[in-house]
């Protein structure tokens, strides 16, 4: 037992007029410093993460401005030891591969999503594909990357924009998935009542009520598994590698992309390559901040919910 | 002849319905959306199955030795895994030793402490640190956070330590570059905690406020409250949190492959290069063939059932806890 507040201002009690008690006048003094630790811990723990942030921008900008010019959007990467140079070719693999991937991932995942939520539901069939989505939601790329080169690069003799484009397909579907189930769920049942009531078959009622009603939240899951892929390394070092010219038309052989660029130039020896890389850099990421902006802010939105 | 022109009209009622748009589309809709459910399935299983049969020369040639022998030699074709388990094992608990008490710190501090009009912002800056690719993280732990790490930590801790016992080894850099093990998990720690702060902030959301609010009328401090009021409502969940994070952390590549220096041999200090299974697959894949991609694949294999079962178990706590 510690000595009660009220012990130690005995005395005191009996002078009459006694000073107000501030708000920690009559707290232990070891209750007292465990909180100021834990409002201090939790701040600085918050101010760090603003901190690296904050870090990552800076150094993008500083490093990464110097770098922009006319040629980065019009000049293909150069060579080793060559002079000068852009990332066009990259910018366009990159833009390329990632509508692919998103393409393939919206109609899979918004159907999945929508078998989840409305038809499937608690069913067990149901249970486990959510499950399942779950993890693959948080798998490793890199393994999607070694499943893809499996399926894809070593049959067809090569790496390929389309092996690419599977490969980000893969990591953008369990985002859509997850985020389309989501949000239909919040689509309130007497909706879908009423829908069915007037005589309309069910897969009409989704795709004229429910989707309807939860179009922003669906929207906002293609974006944020834009944002996902737009940025995604390891899956494309298998699949699409890298190539320091223009891409074949049909997408076979190495297409350029400004992720593998980025690991590839960064860690050069030539001051070119690298400032490139910087370039690159904070191109992908400034697009990829602004897409999960733009994204959050659809959802929560007027439309939103 | 009111009662019998409504019975006209009842039983002409089934015709009607029977002419609405064909059952066949609604069939088809159904059986697209179901197909394309079990493509999830059948891709993961695919996964499995592509890096097995990668893998499988591999584990029929070393057997059970190749998870704990530490040779790795392209030119005698020998090849062992336990280097990269180990560094990925050792980078990833660093990451959760460094991570978790700094996600936790930051979804306190947006549940109880922030002003209710700085939350938002502060909410966004997090979530935006899980959207920065793992690329720039390697860029910006390899150009900004090695140089300062070693200057202020590995130098001076190595001087410190140099022939003591125990710490003389674990803190003992031989080359002082910044990169290593310890660098490797304090980058995992810095992504990791956005997605352990976010899902934990959501749990002690859940908590009923009268909890919160009965703990204060009684007289506890915000320490109190926070200790044992709301880390014990929301345990399971946050476990389920930690290891959701722990499951990234041992997937993690890009990033990885900046800092850990990808050097291939056992070292007992934690300032010291290694590698991780993830960054080994990077480095080395493009150009191996033969026995060296399918010991690839077969590292690829292991990384599949230990990252699978780690967010299977953080999956199920989750869950639990969100039906509870």
């Amino acid at each position: 037992m510690n000595a009660s507040p009220a012990a130690v201002s005995g005395p005191a009690e009996t002078a009459s007029p006694r000073p107000a008690p501030q708000a920690w006048g009559r707290v232990r003094a070891g209750r007292r410093s465990a909180d100021k630790i834990l409002i201090i811990g939790c701040t600085a723990a918050t101010a760090l993460g603003a901190i690296v942030l904050g870090s990552i921008l800076i150094m993008l900008i500083i490093e990464g401005i110097r770098g922009f010019s006319p040629a980065l959007f019009t000049q293909v990467t150069p060579g080793p030891g060559s002079e000068g140079g852009g990332i066009a070719n990259a910018i366009l693999g990159s833009l390329v591969m990632t509508v692919l991937g998103i393409v393939v991932a919206t109609p899979v995942g918004v159907l999945a999503g929508t078998y989840l939520a409305e038809y499937g539901r608690t069913s067990h069939l149901a249970n486990l594909i959510r499950f399942l989505n779950d993890i693959l939601l948080s798998a490793p790329s890199i393994l999607i990357g070694l499943f893809v080169y499996t399926l894809m690069v070593r049959p067809m003799g090569g790496y390929s924009g389309w092996a690419g484009g599977v490969a980000l397909a893969i990591i953008a579907t369990p985002v859509i998935v997850r985020t389309t189930e989501d949000m239909l769920r919040l689509v309130p049942g007497p909706l879908r009542e009423a829908g069915v009531a007037l005589g309309a078959p069910y897969s009409i009622v989704i795709r004229n009520v429910t989707w309807r009603a939860a179009q922003s939240g669906i929207v906002t899951g293609v974006l944020l598994a834009l944002a996902r892929i737009a940025g995604e390394t390891a899956p494309l070092l298998f699949t699409a590698l890298n190539n320091n010219s223009w891409f074949n038309a049909n997408l076979m052989g190495g297409v350029a992309n400004l992720p593998v660029m980025i690991y590839q130039f960064a860690l050069s020896p030539y001051e070119n390559w690298r400032q490139l890389a910087w370039a690159g850099a904070l191109l992908i990421t400034v697009t990829i901040l602004g897409l999960s902006i733009v994204a959050r802010f659809i959802l929560s939105g007027p439309k939103g919910r | 002849m009111v009662a019998l022109s409504e019975n006209v009209a009842l039983a002409a009622r089934p015709e009607v319905a029977r002419r609405g748009p064909s059952p066949l589309g609604d069939r088809i809709f159904r059986f697209a959306a179901l197909a394309s459910a079990l493509l999830v399935l059948l891709v993961l299983a695919g996964i499995l199955a592509s890096i097995a049969y990668g893998g499988w020369p591999a584990f029929q040639a070393f057997g059970p030795g190749f998870l704990v022998s530490s040779a790795w030699n392209v030119g005698r074709e020998e090849y062992g895994a336990l280097v990269a388990i180990i560094g990925t094992l050792v980078s990833a608990l660093l990451a959760l030793v460094i991570g978790v008490p700094i996600s936790l710190g930051i979804a306190i501090y947006l549940t109880q402490l922030c002003p209710g009009w700085a939350r938002r912002p502060v909410a966004m800056t997090i979530e935006l640190l899980a959207a920065v690719p793992s690329i720039i993280y390697g860029m910006w732990g390899l150009f900004i956070f090695a140089p300062l790490f070693a200057r202020f930590v590995q130098i001076p801790v190595s001087n410190v330590v140099e022939g003591l016992p125990i710490v003389g080894t674990l803190f003992y850099a031989q080359v002082p570059s910044g990169v290593g093990v310890l660098t490797a998990g304090i980058i995992l720690a810095i992504m990791i905690v956005p997605f352990v702060a976010s899902i934990t902030r959501d749990m002690l959301d859940q908590i009923p406020t009268v909890l919160r609010e009965s703990s204060y009328g009684i007289g506890c401090t915000t320490w109190e409250v926070v200790r044992y009021v709301l880390i014990p409502q929301a345990s399971v969940s946050i476990i389920g949190a930690i290891m959701l994070g722990l499951g990234r952390a041992l997937g993690e590549t890009m990033a990885v492959t900046f800092v850990i220096g990808n050097a291939n041999r056992l070292s007992a200090s934690i300032f010291d290069p290694g590698s991780t299974i993830a960054s080994r697959i990077a480095n080395e894949f493009n150009e191996a063939d033969g026995m060296q991609l399918n010991a690839l694949m077969a590292l690829g294999c292991i990384l599949f059932v230990v990252t699978f079962i780690v967010l299977i178990i953080a999956r199920l706590l989750v869950r639990r806890a969100k039906v509870a």
